[in-house]
């Protein structure tokens, strides 16, 4: 690559390895102090989080439909498990989707902090 | 130009080489072609950029090292100290579905993460991987991720139906998010493609609408790579760090 002997690149910069660290360090603390305000989770625009919505709703409500007619075909019980478990999908979206705007993200269960204050009161 | 113009036509999967093992068609396809092309250039993007190994990084090595960090940063940041051993696999994830999603921009190739066949089979990879390292790290301490604590004991069945459907609900969502964005824009594409020669000098217009439809695919390319990434990350942060 010749790009790596640019000439425009100061004489400084190739001189002092110890300089160079400590420069080095410098811009790397600064980066990681820009960054840490946007850690918790995705970067989220209107659209987006509309989007995520949509697909987690009727991801829900397919998967719920889908293990109920598997348990149908199983069990040759044919519609009941999959109505009921279509209701139970769509549950399960809306409660998804919950935890999605109540910001506790994708995690699974409740919010650690709020479980944690339950623990210790039992 | 008058030839028949199906906007749907580009997901179209060509055999290009034959194989059949047994019943199962394993046939060498434009997306396999492409899915090729995507692990080559990531690989050569790795293996070749930082070559040089130089102090100040030129073009090429920085583009590297800054996609390393980048995902470094990502799987510290959401997985902590323990996600080190997980970066390997979550860089390789980036890379492919970046690769796949930014090769597709480039006019008459394949976008392979396209089709839902790619992403769930992927989605699905990263579950199972997920589940059984849960299964590994916490033991049947696992199933307690289905109830959630301080739940009324009557409610319990329905609660744990519900986060069980919600557990299985992890794969197709991360694969529809992707598959679906990647689909609808590259359709939308074609579809405003499609306005620009009927129209003839009034044709602009279209084109300056292509314009940025084509900014904003960038951008989703990217953004859904990043998003498919950052989503394996919390889920294995998920299995590690179970309460």
């Amino acid at each position: 690559m010749s790009e790596d002997k640019n000439p425009q690149v100061p004489n400084d910069q190739n001189g002092d390895q110890k300089d160079f660290d400590k420069r080095l360090q410098r811009a790397r603390d600064l980066s990681a102090g820009v960054n840490q305000g946007g850690k918790t989770g995705l970067p989220e625009s209107g659209k987006g989080k509309a989007m995520r919505i949509g697909t987690e709703l009727i991801v829900a409500i397919a998967v719920g439909g889908g293990i109920g007619f598997l348990i149908d075909t199983w069990l040759e019980t044919k519609p009941w498990f999959f109505i009921g478990f279509l209701f139970l999908g769509n549950a399960a979206g809306l409660w998804n989707i919950f935890r999605l705007t109540s910001g506790q993200g994708y995690k699974v269960g409740f919010d650690r902090d709020k479980q944690s204050e339950t623990k210790e009161t039992e | 130009m008058a030839e028949a113009h199906n906007p749907l036509e580009q997901f179209v999967i060509q055999t290009w080489i034959p194989i059949k093992i047994g019943d199962f068609d394993a046939s060498f396809t434009n997306s396999s072609a492409f899915m090729l092309l995507a692990v080559i250039a990531a690989t050569a993007l790795m293996v070749f950029a930082v070559r040089p190994r130089a102090g100040v990084p030129g073009r090429w090595q920085l583009l590297a090292e800054l996609s390393y960090q980048f995902i470094a940063k990502m799987v510290s940041d959401n997985i902590g100290k323990e996600g080190r051993p997980y970066f390997p696999f979550v860089f390789s994830i980036f890379m492919f579905v970046l690769f796949g999603n930014l090769i597709g921009m480039i006019p008459y190739t394949f976008t392979f993460t396209s089709h839902i066949a790619v992403t769930l089979a992927m989605a699905l990879v990263i579950f199972f991987m997920v589940t059984i390292i849960a299964f590994i790290k916490h033991g049947f301490h696992f199933f307690s991720f289905f109830l959630p604590a301080g739940v009324p004991i009557v409610l319990a069945p329905l609660m744990v139906a519900i986060e069980v459907i919600s557990y299985f609900t992890r794969p197709f969502s991360l694969s529809v998010r992707l598959f679906a964005n990647m689909m609808a824009g590259h359709t939308l594409l074609k579809v405003i493609g499609g306005f620009v020669v009927p129209l003839g000098i009034f044709g602009v217009v279209p084109i300056a609408g292509l314009v940025g439809v084509m900014g904003l695919e960038f951008l989703i390319a990217f953004l859904q790579a990043y998003i498919f990434t950052i989503l394996t990350c919390i889920y294995i942060n998920d299995a590690i760090h179970m309460h």
